[in-house]
């Protein structure tokens, strides 16, 4: 497989960073594949651009940042302004039609998602914005399956809370799916 | 699927290799980049009858360690720059004393509070000489989750076998990055317990009287055996001396119990090391940017090797100049002023083939960063 760099940013809360831990564990841990994630800490991580770095492949990672992803997700107006221009040309930007308006020409595929305002329609809860975008990330990509993300939920969150994950991780499925068309 | 394969970040992978090793007393000052580690003792240690104590600050938590240690237990305490700039009087401490612990440092950027949530390798020379007076210490470092488990538990083995305090020298990108990690099965990593003295109750125990091998069997504090430890200068029961042979016999022991067994205690990897004609020299997260170097060089066929350092103190002399001895150049990739680029150059018979590649500014190194310096040290330019 092609080694696949990726970046998720957003502001603090939204949990771009789990959604990332997550991604990179299912992937380590699920799929036999080699995954790393990182993240920049600091006062970015209250509050302004949140950023965190995963990088999957089939082979050793040994420098473990990424400075031109394959794939950007974008979930802040903020986070847009300052990471779109460090894509790969002919990578995957990934937005949200809530948080973000894109006017920047990039040499990517751009791909603006309705997924804040579906999950609010259908779930109601913020809570698993993150998850969904998860969903619409491994439909695009590919990368890993989402029984995969489903088996490294169960691990990590309680029993309670699996269906409405398992909801929002399908709806971001749908959501990938059908921009991938 | 096997739970003893986690996805986990480099300060547990530290916590998990101490309790693999029977780390039993935990006590600590939670620092960034170093709290995970804290935080996964506070959560492991009770469940297994071991004690986990936040201390006021970090002075005490070394105190409390060494405590501990010389009533039997296998402890460990874990900080950053700051709280290891205020452990450097206990450190001196249990050097003279001979307690068996180790200190974890997750590297950030110094001096003082310095970039709390950068990395740096900056207190490569603050292990070596934090505390004052003529003295040996050990001090280890890891590049990836495997090898810090691996490393902590050696840091264990040695603190063991020597009577020595050893200090592991992560860095924050380690530290906090999350990568895949192995445990290996119990006995699959040989444990060096704790070495106990035969003497019985109510007869005379020297603490400080070695054996034939020189080593020097313990007794639980507070148990059986009545003696004394301190800072000062002692004699085999212990008790403070100024005689003067006394006292240069004890400084000797103290240095030559580590550097006599320096190429026991050197831990290192070579990668493509047998027909390198320039090398690189790195340690830590550094050592990851400079093995992608290497390996995509490899791919290219130039003939580049890495010589990643696990031990930096004692500082394998030997080993870098065996292996340096025909290479054209010697880059030593780290983050800091050159720390160890000084110790690479002492070591080779030409020093001005040594060069530093670094960066200082709270980020890690990048490939890039070392090609432009390979670069320029090959006359290409930028």
């Amino acid at each position: 497989m092609e080694r696949c760099r990726m970046v998720f940013s957003g502001s603090g809360g939204q949990g771009v960073i789990t959604a990332a831990i997550i991604l990179a564990e299912a992937a380590a841990l699920h799929e036999g594949l080699t995954a790393l994630q990182s993240q920049v800490y600091g006062a970015e991580a209250r509050g302004g651009a949140t950023r965190t770095d995963v990088i999957i492949a089939d082979s050793e990672i040994y420098f473990p940042k990424v400075n031109q992803p394959n794939v950007l997700v974008c979930l802040t107006q903020e986070a847009y302004t300052k990471f779109s221009p460090i894509i790969r040309p002919g990578g995957l930007l990934i937005t949200d039609t809530r948080y973000v308006k894109t006017f920047k020409k990039v040499d990517a595929r751009q791909r603006e998602l309705n997924m804040y305002e579906t999950v609010m329609e259908k779930i109601g809860k913020p809570i698993v914005f993150n998850i969904c975008m998860l969903g619409a990330v491994i439909a695009l990509t590919e990368l890993v399956g989402a029984d995969s993300i489903m088996k490294t939920l169960e691990n990590r969150i309680p029993e309670s809370f699996l269906d409405m994950n398992r909801e929002a991780l399908d709806l971001g499925v749908e959501i990938g799916a059908a921009a991938k068309r | 699927m096997n739970n003893q394969v986690k996805f986990v970040q480099g300060n547990e992978a530290c916590a998990e290799g101490a309790l693999y090793a029977g780390l039993d007393f935990f006590a600590g000052y939670p620092i960034t980049p170093s709290t995970e580690i804290a935080e996964r003792m506070s959560i492991q240690l009770p469940k297994i009858g071991g004690k986990y104590l936040q201390m006021e600050d970090e002075i005490a938590s070394l105190a409390a360690i060494i405590g501990a240690s010389l009533t039997g237990h296998k402890v460990m305490t874990a900080t950053s720059g700051p709280g290891f700039s205020l452990m450097q009087e206990a450190l001196g401490f249990a050097v003279m004393a001979e307690i068996p612990c180790v200190i974890v440092n997750v590297q950030r950027g110094g001096p003082s509070t310095g970039n709390p949530t950068h990395v740096s390798q900056g207190d490569v020379n603050q292990a070596r000489w934090g505390t004052h007076g003529d003295h040996a210490i050990v001090a280890l470092t890891a590049s990836n989750h495997q090898d810090v488990f691996r490393v902590t538990v050696e840091a264990f083995n040695i603190a063991e076998t020597y009577r020595t305090p050893v200090v592991l020298l992560f860095d924050e990108v380690v530290g906090h990055m999350r990568e895949k990690l192995t445990i290996p099965e119990p006995g699959e990593i040989p444990l060096v317990e704790r070495l106990k003295t035969s003497v019985r109750g109510g007869v005379d125990y020297h603490p400080y009287l070695p054996r034939e091998d020189g080593r020097l069997p313990m007794s639980d504090f507070g148990g059986v055996h009545r003696y004394n430890v301190t800072g000062l200068f002692h004699d085999m029961w212990g008790f403070p001396t100024d005689n003067p042979k006394i006292v240069q016999g004890l400084l000797r022991h103290l240095v030559d119990k580590i550097e006599n067994n320096s190429h026991k205690i050197a831990m290192y990897k070579e990668y493509y090391m047998e027909d390198a004609r320039r090398i690189l020299i790195s340690y830590g997260s550094a050592a990851r940017s400079a093995l992608h170097v290497v390996e995509n060089r490899r791919s290219r066929g130039e003939r580049l090797g890495l010589l990643e350092l696990q031990t930096l103190w004692p500082f394998p002399y030997n080993v870098v100049k065996e292996r340096c001895s025909g290479a054209r150049s010697v880059t030593v990739v780290e983050m800091n002023k050159g720390q160890i680029a000084d110790q690479v150059k002492a070591a080779v018979d030409d020093p001005g083939k040594v060069f530093l590649a670094n960066r200082v500014d709270g980020v890690l190194i990048t490939p890039t960063d070392i090609r432009n310096f390979l670069r320029v040290i090959q006359g290409r330019g930028i």
